[in-house]
């Protein structure tokens, strides 16, 4: 079998969100299983992460396949240590967006779906966050960045320069105890 | 000022809290339900007021209510639809991130109501920061015996769970939520059977937005007559609109339905007018979903009245000359944007947003994306105005759910409205410096995916 394996503490979590749908409903855990499982394995999803995933469940792999493929939120590819999100809908695009994506585009050296070479950032477009009174908007993990501007922009890439752990959307501390 | 129904207390230091929200009233429709009043007098109640869904359909949620199934021995569900992925749409982000009590307490006095012993908060998943809020606040109020066993004594027990989404603006689609919640793709479901016939699990469901759930509340303790009597005519209450764009003062306002759309863009009470005094050159006024108004017609309708920001009002016209109040998501535009190169945004949303279930859909957005694509790249000629036009209209009606007409609209209103822009683009390509982002940033590479399987 595989030898991808689960800390104990997010197989703890998986169990516990497990007993919020009923016991012949198991399949409803998947999609926070798949987050539960980016955010373990270094923020995307390969395919053996995601055989354990449906070995856990009792899931076919095609299952699982077929749902990470389709949500945006689950990366198929490898990511850099800070994935950098940039609103683009019309909100964002009419407070300047754009010009947001091409000042990172220019310090990062890099082109928007890209990851930098040492790892550290990945870059890329995404549509409306519900953040549109506060645009132009990114997110990073589960922290929204609003109201942007160049020195903001300047102080993130700062702040998220040298990280030990990817950025995740979410970690032990996000869901109650049932 | 107008009246403040959910934000009455947004003021209040702590409200995000229990105890602060308790002090101020919070809970007092649980009591109330589950104390005084008989499930069925709760639709009624719900039903007198007149309130109607907030997530977009404006459905009378009364209505919506009465048609759940009540089969022996099924479980029925109540799913709050926290989904909130229309552009310009963040009422839903604020209500749960300043108030998040004002929502459960209306799942738990719904949910009485329904007959629901089990709840989901179905929550888009970039929302993860306002997961924590809601587990929290959940937690509290389990603690203090308002969820769970035998609330206040009385045979009635809730189980509330918040589940996340993962980034799929489908899945705010009432039947694709449900799959979504079952662990699939967010792919649409044939109507009829209807959610609450076979909604969730295939059991009979109720799915209502986060803002109408949390009307619910309110409407218990004033009575639904008090509660109707806000509003113009069919729009009763109050309503929360997300404003956004070249404004003033961008948020989230609290209106009593009927306040002008004059008033509401240039009256320091809510947007402040528009941003450094520039004119006002189109709104969308309900998300991007519905049609794009040009400044005279949205502050007027064609006859000349004064629009207000009611359900009826904003729609008179018909898509001729008007629009519709849809999610509240209020998308303000001065003089200086370029139509087609906005609604380009909004075309490539719809194309990256589409399930693929339908070809209409799924061929005809990413078709509209090319053609606006070609215009904007310099490259447009007369006949693909034509030809988008042509496209929009094969998609409308011609699929399962209403995603295709949502991309065909915005689509349609700016030929209708803007021809002109439209035509001079392609006569004298004009500066192109924001079409640079339209190859897709898709992070999803299935086919690399696969080929390592
Ligand atoms: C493509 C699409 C996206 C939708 N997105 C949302 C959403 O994000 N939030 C929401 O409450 N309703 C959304 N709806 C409407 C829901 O299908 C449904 O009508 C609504 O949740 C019912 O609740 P209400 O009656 O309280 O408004 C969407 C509909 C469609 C067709
Ligand atoms: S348009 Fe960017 S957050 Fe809504």
């Amino acid at each position: 079998m595989s030898e991808i394996k689960f800390s104990t503490e997010a197989e703890s979590l998986i169990q516990n969100i497990l007993k919020r749908y009923p016991n012949d409903r198991k399949k409803s855990v998947l999609i926070p299983a798949l987050h539960i499982a980016q955010a373990e394995f270094d923020g995307w999803l390969s395919v053996p992460v995601m055989d354990k995933v449906a070995e856990m469940l009792e899931l076919k792999p095609i299952e699982v396949y077929e749902v990470a493929s389709f949500y945006t939120m689950f990366n198929l590819n490898p990511v850099g240590k800070c994935v950098i999100e940039v609103c683009r809908t019309s909100s964002c695009w009419l407070r300047g967006a754009n010009d947001i994506v091409a000042y990172i585009e220019k310090k990062l050296n890099i082109k928007n779906g890209e990851t930098t070479k040492d790892g550290k950032f990945t870059l890329r477009t995404v549509e409306c966050l519900g953040s549109c009174g506060t645009a132009p908007m990114l997110q990073i993990g589960e922290k929204f960045h609003e109201n942007l501007t160049f020195e903001k922009v300047d102080e993130i890439l700062n702040t998220h320069q040298n990280l030990e752990k990817h950025c995740t959307y979410l970690d032990a501390t996000t869901f109650r105890k049932n | 000022m107008g009246r403040k129904i959910l934000l009455e207390h947004i003021n209040v230091p702590g409200i995000n809290s229990y105890d602060v929200y308790r002090s101020k009233g919070g809970y007092a429709s649980v009591e109330k339900a589950i104390k005084t009043m008989k499930p069925e007098d709760i639709t009624e109640e719900v039903k007198k007021s007149g309130l109607r869904g907030r997530g977009g359909a404006g459905f009378p949620t009364g209505m919506k209510w009465s048609f759940l199934a009540k089969p022996e021995g099924k479980p029925r569900y109540l799913v709050c639809n926290a989904d909130e992925s229309e552009p310009g749409t963040f009422k839903d982000r604020y209500l749960m991130e300043h108030i998040p009590h004002i929502l459960i307490e209306g799942m738990i006095t719904s949910s009485y109501a329904l007959g629901v012993n089990t709840a989901y908060i179905y929550i888009r998943g970039e929302y993860f920061y306002l997961v924590r809020i809601l587990e929290k606040a959940i937690a509290e109020a389990y603690a203090n015996g308002w969820l769970g066993k035998n609330i206040l004594g009385s045979d009635f027990n809730l189980d509330l769970y918040v589940h996340p989404g993962a980034g799929a603006y489908i899945c705010g689609e009432e039947t694709a939520l449900l799959e979504s919640l079952e662990g699939k793709r967010g792919n649409p479901r044939i109507k009829p059977p209807f959610p609450a016939v076979a909604g969730l699990y295939g059991c009979p469901t109720v799915v209502n937005n986060v803002e109408t759930i949390a009307t619910v509340g309110p409407i218990v303790n004033m009575g639904g007559d008090e509660y109707a009597k806000i509003g113009v005519g069919r729009s009763t209450g109050t309503k929360l609109i997300s404003a956004s764009g070249h404004i003033k003062k961008p948020g989230v306002y609290e209106i009593e339905m009927g306040v002008t759309v004059e008033d509401f863009i240039y009256s320091d009470e809510y947007c402040g007018g528009i941003l450094n005094d520039k004119k006002l050159k189109a709104v969308v006024a309900g998300g991007s979903s519905v049609p794009i108004l040009p400044a005279h017609l949205i502050l007027n309708t064609a006859n000349g009245e004064k629009r207000l920001m009611t359900y009826e009002s904003l729609s008179d016209g018909g898509f001729a000359t008007g629009t519709m109040l849809g999610s509240g998501g209020f998308i303000v535009m001065d003089e200086s944007t370029n139509i087609v190169k906005n609604l380009f945004t909004f075309t490539r949303f719809y194309r990256h947003e589409s399930c693929g279930q339908c070809s209409p859909c799924r061929e005809g957005t990413a078709w509209m994306e090319k053609i606006l694509a070609k215009i904007l790249g310099g490259k447009g000629e007369e006949k693909d105005v034509d030809l988008l036009w042509d496209v929009q209209r094969r998609i409308e009606g011609n699929t399962i759910c209403p995603l295709g007409d949502a991309a065909a609209w915005p689509v349609a209103s700016a030929i209708r409205h803007f021809r002109n822009e439209f035509e001079d683009f392609v006569r004298n390509p004009a500066n192109q410096q924001d079409i640079k982002y339209y190859f897709h940033c898709n992070n999803i590479d299935s086919a690399a995916a696969y080929s390592s399987i």
